[in-house]
């Protein structure tokens, strides 16, 4: 009976965090304002005033009001998708907020599990939009595959020079544990390469410009997201926001890992975050094979340089 | 419930149809989002696909080619969604009036909620009439 109990509270334990503080309303709150920040730094730069900082979270409630159409013709994924890929994202929010805030907690191998479970709101995306039985939505879900295909390559590049700096640890808390110990990973030459090359692969695992192929309004009318309303769009668009928090804490936790506290974590968040606005607000949009060129070819030849570089321990 | 439609009226996501107009009026709502008047301030968004509309912009007289294809694109928008006529041709055809080609003015064919005159509308008055929306659907409840 007592170890049912304690097995009982581990269970609350869980479901508390994923659902709470370091998993979902925790992550997409961050994610809703970086998104707040996304807009009002992009209003700045066109010199406009820009939105006040509860919009997305309006956005939000006035989703989840609204009607939601399904179209004639759509699968059972259509609906089911949003939930998947919000679901699996907030499962590798948790594993890396754990990892941050309570330091010890992980397991062997937890890297590559986020790896594979940050992957999926861009799977959920494909299926959705593929289900919704119209011809841009469909147009938007090979754009997303191929550019998936694209920065998959090169991220992973940049993690396992990443990897190959501390030594070969796949734990997280490893990872910190050694950048703790001799410095953020950033701040060697093959530590920055890997830097340069995870956030453009980051940039366009958000969906930002110049990599905003799969959802661009003006061409393909939204893309992957043209059938959605309600409260599955707003689901897709909570999904976006934790991506946005996740994707950041991970590139944080791999490469400026030294000082995790919490003032110097919000500085190198809003950092990383500005520097992605930076980009976004600064390049226009690519091609499809533009940027499938581009990941492929330069970028991956950088990642490779850097990975050659790291096993040489510069 | 009063939270929700707070929230509506804070981010309302707007799209715009061009029903055979000359172009003067979508002109003058574009030049809402600049930064001289930058209706993002309040919420206000252009957006892409008419699934994710709260108000639907309509400009031009509404000729025998665009009537079917409106009244598809008013069918397609989730509901609560508000129609809001802009320009003297969406209002009352203007002096398309009496041409072969417009069977008949715009709220013949959908509910309108706002009729924003003028020739084109200046940016104030466009923003104007928003704001009588607002005003209208908060009463309304």
């Amino acid at each position: 009976m007592v170890q049912g109990g304690c097995f009982g509270e581990e269970k609350m334990k869980t479901l508390f965090n994923y659902l709470i503080f370091p998993g979902f309303l925790f992550s997409a709150m961050i994610g809703l304002l970086a998104g707040w920040l996304d807009r009002k730094v992009t209003a700045r730069i066109q010199w406009r005033v820009g939105p006040p900082w509860y919009q997305n979270f309006t956005d939000i409630i006035k989703l989840s009001g609204k009607e939601t159409v399904v179209p004639q013709g759509a699968r059972i994924t259509f609906l089911l998708s949003p939930y998947l890929g919000l679901l699996g994202l907030v499962l590798g929010a948790t594993i890396l907020g754990q990892t941050v805030f309570f330091s010890g907690q992980g397991f062997t191998g937890d890297l590559i599990v986020v790896v594979y479970l940050m992957a999926i709101p861009a799977i959920a995306v494909m299926t959705g939009a593929s289900s919704s039985a119209n011809p841009l939505a469909s147009v938007g879900a090979s754009r997303e595959m191929k550019l998936l295909l694209g920065y998959e390559l090169p991220f992973i590049l940049a993690i396992i020079t990443v990897i190959v700096k501390s030594n070969g640890a796949i734990r997280l808390g490893e990872i910190i544990n050694h950048q703790a110990a001799y410095g953020s990973s950033v701040f060697s030459l093959s530590g920055a390469i890997a830097f340069i090359v995870a956030l453009l692969c980051v940039q366009a695992k958000l969906g930002f410009a110049p990599f905003d192929i799969a959802e661009c309004e003006q061409e393909i009318m939204g893309g992957t997201l043209i059938e959605y309303s309600g409260l599955p769009l707003a689901v897709f668009k909570l999904t976006k926001a934790v991506l946005l928090s996740t994707t950041l804490l991970f590139l944080i936790i791999l490469f400026l890992g030294k000082d995790l506290s919490p003032a110097f974590l919000i500085l190198k968040f809003i950092m990383i975050l500005v520097i992605a606005i930076l980009i976004k607000n600064t390049n226009p949009r690519l091609r499809i094979d533009q940027a499938l060129r581009f990941f492929w070819g330069p970028l991956t030849i950088l990642g490779l340089v850097g990975l050659v570089l790291a096993t040489r321990g510069l | 419930m009063d939270f929700r439609l707070k929230a509506l009226t804070k981010s309302i996501w707007v799209f715009h149809i061009s029903t055979a107009s000359c172009n003067n009026c979508d002109i003058e709502i574009l030049d809402c989002i600049t930064p001289r008047f930058d209706v993002e301030r309040f919420g206000i968004q252009l957006i892409g696909s008419v699934r994710h509309a709260d108000a639907l912009l309509v400009t031009g007289v509404v000729n025998r080619k665009a009537a079917p294809l409106l009244k598809k694109v008013y069918a397609q928008a989730p509901k609560p969604c508000v129609v809001v006529a802009v320009g003297q041709c969406a209002l009352s055809q203007n002096m398309f009036r009496f041409g072969y080609n417009c069977p008949e003015p715009l709220d013949k064919i959908l509910p309108v909620d706002v009729y924003i005159p003028g020739c084109p509308p200046k940016p104030e008055a466009i923003i104007d009439g928003i704001v009588k929306l607002v005003n209208k659907v908060r009463q309304k409840k």
